[in-house]
C-alpha cells in the first residue's frame, strides 16, 4: 500500500498564450512549475485568480498544450512524458491513468445521463449491464433522483450537470485525478457527498491534484497545498 | 496496434495551377477517429478523396495496412484491387447520400448489395441482415422493400451509414455526414454514428466545417487552410488552446448558444 514513488511528476512546466488576433501578444501564466504527486496524496493549487491553476491542472491533462518542461505519469511500470506527445499516447493515458473533472459537462444529444456516466467503464470493456449498475450507485450517492436518469442531462439544473460530470469522471478508478472546482455550486448535503468521494479514491491510493475554493472541502479532501504563483506582469497584463 | 492502418506521405493534389492540397502527412491507427476541419476550399474533401483512392495525388503515397495482405500502396493497386478494398474493408459516407444509395433499387436491395459484394449469397440470411441494420440505424423495418427516393434526407443518411457497415469495414471515411441537415436530424445522426464508431472499434477519417461535430465525433484534428495542414493536434487541445492564427480565428468564430 505505501508506495513512495509519484504517481505524477512534473518539472519545469512553462506555459504562455499568445493571441494572434492582438497581434501576437504572448501571455505567460506558468514558468518553472514543479510538483509530484504520490499515490493516496491530494495536492491542492492555491494562490489568488489569475494565477494559473486551471491552466496548470489543463497541461497536466494535455488538455492545454506546454510550451516546454516536463509531465510524466506513472504507468505500466514506467515513465510516460506527455509534453509533446503523440496524440494517441495522451489518449491513452487518459483512458487508463488519468481522469479529469470539470465543473462542466459538455452535454451530448440524446445521450440519457446513466449512459453518459457509465460509458467512460463501457469502454474499458466492462460488462454493459455493471457499467449500468455502477453508473447508477454513483448517480444515486450524488443525490441525482432515479426519475432523471433515463433522461438526457441538458434539461438538468447546473448543480444536477455537475454531479452527472463528476459520476461520469469518477466511474473509472483512475489512479491520477485531476479535480477543478468539483463541488463549485453544489448545496451542503451534495457537496458532501463529493467530499466523500473524493476521500474514498484517495484512501484508496488514487494521486489526486485539484483546485478548491471552498476551504472546507479543502481542508477534507488535502493532504498538502501547492501555491500557483501569479506570472510576473511587467506590462500589468493579467489573463 | 503495431502498425498504423493509414498512412498519408507528403500528398499533394493540384486542379491546372491551383494546390487543392500539399504536403499532407499523418498516420491514422486502429481505433482513431481524425477529423480534417477548415473552411469551404481548404482541401479536405480534395484530400479524402485522395486518401480514399478516389482522386490521383500528384505527389506523395497513401499506404493502408490490410487485414490479410500486408500493406499496400493504394494509388499503385489495380482499379479491380482498390474497388475491392472499397468494398470490403472500407465504407465511405457521402454528404449526399443520393451519391452513396441507389436510388432506384429498394432500400433493403441498397444494404444487401455490399453483403453480396463481399460473397454473400444466402437471400434469406442477406434480407435479415438488411433488416437488422434498418433497426441500427433506426429505420422502420417496414420500409425495407421502399426506395430511398421516397425517404426524408435524414433517413437516406442513416441507410447510407447502414449500407456502409453492414459489411464490416474498418475504415470508413466521411465527407460532411451531416452537412445540410436539419439540426434535430443531425443530431440524431451523431448519436447514432457516434455509437457505432465506438461499438464497432472502427476507424474514421472524417471531413467536416463544423468544429461541434468534430468536437463530438472525433479523437484528432488537422486544420487545413489553402491546401495546407496548419495545426494538428488532440481534438480538445486544438479547440481549446488553438495555436495557429486561423485556428483561433476558426475556434473564435463560433456563435455562443
Amino acid at each position: 500500500m505505501t508506495c513512495s514513488q509519484p504517481a505524477l511528476r512534473v518539472s519545469g512546466l512553462a506555459k504562455s498564450f499568445t493571441v494572434h488576433a492582438q497581434g501576437g501578444m504572448a501571455l505567460p501564466v506558468l514558468r518553472d512549475v514543479s510538483l509530484a504527486v504520490s499515490p493516496g496524496e491530494c495536492l491542492a493549487l492555491v494562490g489568488p485568480s489569475g494565477a494559473g491553476k486551471s491552466t496548470l491542472l489543463r497541461s497536466l491533462y494535455g488538455n492545454y498544450r506546454a510550451d516546454s518542461g516536463s509531465i510524466r505519469v506513472r504507468q505500466d511500470d514506467a515513465w510516460t512524458e506527455l509534453v509533446g506527445a503523440e496524440p494517441r499516447t495522451v489518449l491513452d493515458v487518459r483512458h487508463r491513468t488519468m481522469g479529469f473533472v470539470s465543473q462542466f459537462l459538455r452535454v451530448i444529444p440524446r445521450v440519457s445521463a446513466v449512459d453518459i456516466v457509465a460509458e467512460p467503464l463501457r469502454r474499458r470493456g466492462t460488462d454493459p449491464l455493471e457499467a449500468l449498475q455502477r453508473a447508477e450507485f454513483l448517480l444515486a450517492m450524488l443525490g441525482i433522483p432515479p426519475r432523471l436518469w433515463a433522461l438526457p442531462p441538458a434539461t438538468f439544473s447546473g448543480g444536477e450537470q455537475q454531479r452527472v460530470n463528476i459520476a461520469r469522471s469518477l466511474i473509472v478508478d483512475y489512479p491520477i485525478l485531476l479535480l477543478d472546482e468539483p463541488t463549485a455550486s453544489l448545496d451542503a448535503a451534495n457537496r458532501d457527498g463529493v467530499v466523500e468521494l473524493i476521500c474514498r479514491r484517495r484512501d484508496a491510493g488514487a494521486a489526486i491534484v485539484g483546485i478548491f475554493h471552498d476551504t472546507d472541502v479543502r481542508d477534507a479532501v488535502a493532504t498538502r497545498v501547492h501555491e500557483v504563483v501569479p506570472p510576473a506582469s511587467s506590462a500589468g497584463v493579467s489573463p | 496496434m503495431s502498425a498504423p492502418l493509414l498512412s498519408a506521405r507528403d500528398v499533394g493534389k493540384r486542379f491546372g495551377g491551383r494546390i487543392a492540397c500539399r504536403d499532407v502527412s499523418f498516420d491514422l491507427w486502429p481505433g482513431e477517429v481524425l477529423g480534417i476541419v477548415g473552411e469551404s476550399g481548404s482541401g479536405k474533401t480534395t484530400l479524402l478523396n485522395c486518401l480514399a483512392g478516389r482522386l490521383v495525388p500528384d505527389s506523395g503515397s497513401v499506404t493502408y495496412e490490410t487485414r490479410s495482405a500486408g500493406s499496400v500502396d493504394v494509388h499503385r493497386l489495380s482499379e479491380a484491387r482498390r474497388r475491392l478494398l472499397a468494398r470490403t474493408e472500407w465504407g465511405f459516407v457521402n454528404q449526399d447520400a443520393r451519391e452513396g444509395l441507389r436510388m432506384g433499387v429498394s432500400a433493403g436491395a441498397n444494404i444487401g448489395e455490399r453483403l453480396m459484394a463481399v460473397g454473400a449469397r444466402h437471400y434469406g440470411e442477406i434480407r435479415g441482415q438488411a433488416a437488422d441494420w434498418m433497426a441500427r440505424v433506426e429505420i422502420d423495418i417496414e420500409r425495407l422493400d421502399d426506395r430511398p427516393t421516397s425517404y426524408s434526407g435524414g433517413m437516406r443518411q442513416r441507410l447510407q451509414i447502414a449500407r456502409n457497415l453492414v459489411s464490416r469495414p474498418r475504415l470508413v471515411f466521411m465527407d460532411e455526414p451531416t452537412g445540410g441537415l436539419d439540426v434535430s436530424v443531425q443530431a440524431r445522426i451523431l448519436d447514432l454514428l457516434r455509437g457505432l464508431v465506438e461499438g464497432l472499434h472502427l476507424s474514421v477519417v472524417l471531413v467536416t466545417h463544423d468544429l461541434g461535430v468534430a468536437r463530438l465525433l472525433t479523437h484528432r484534428l488537422m486544420v487545413m487552410q489553402g491546401g495546407s495542414v496548419v495545426e494538428q493536434g488532440l481534438t480538445d487541445q486544438v479547440l481549446d488552446d488553438p495555436q495557429h492564427p486561423y485556428t483561433q480565428m476558426l475556434v473564435s468564430s463560433i456563435l455562443p448558444v
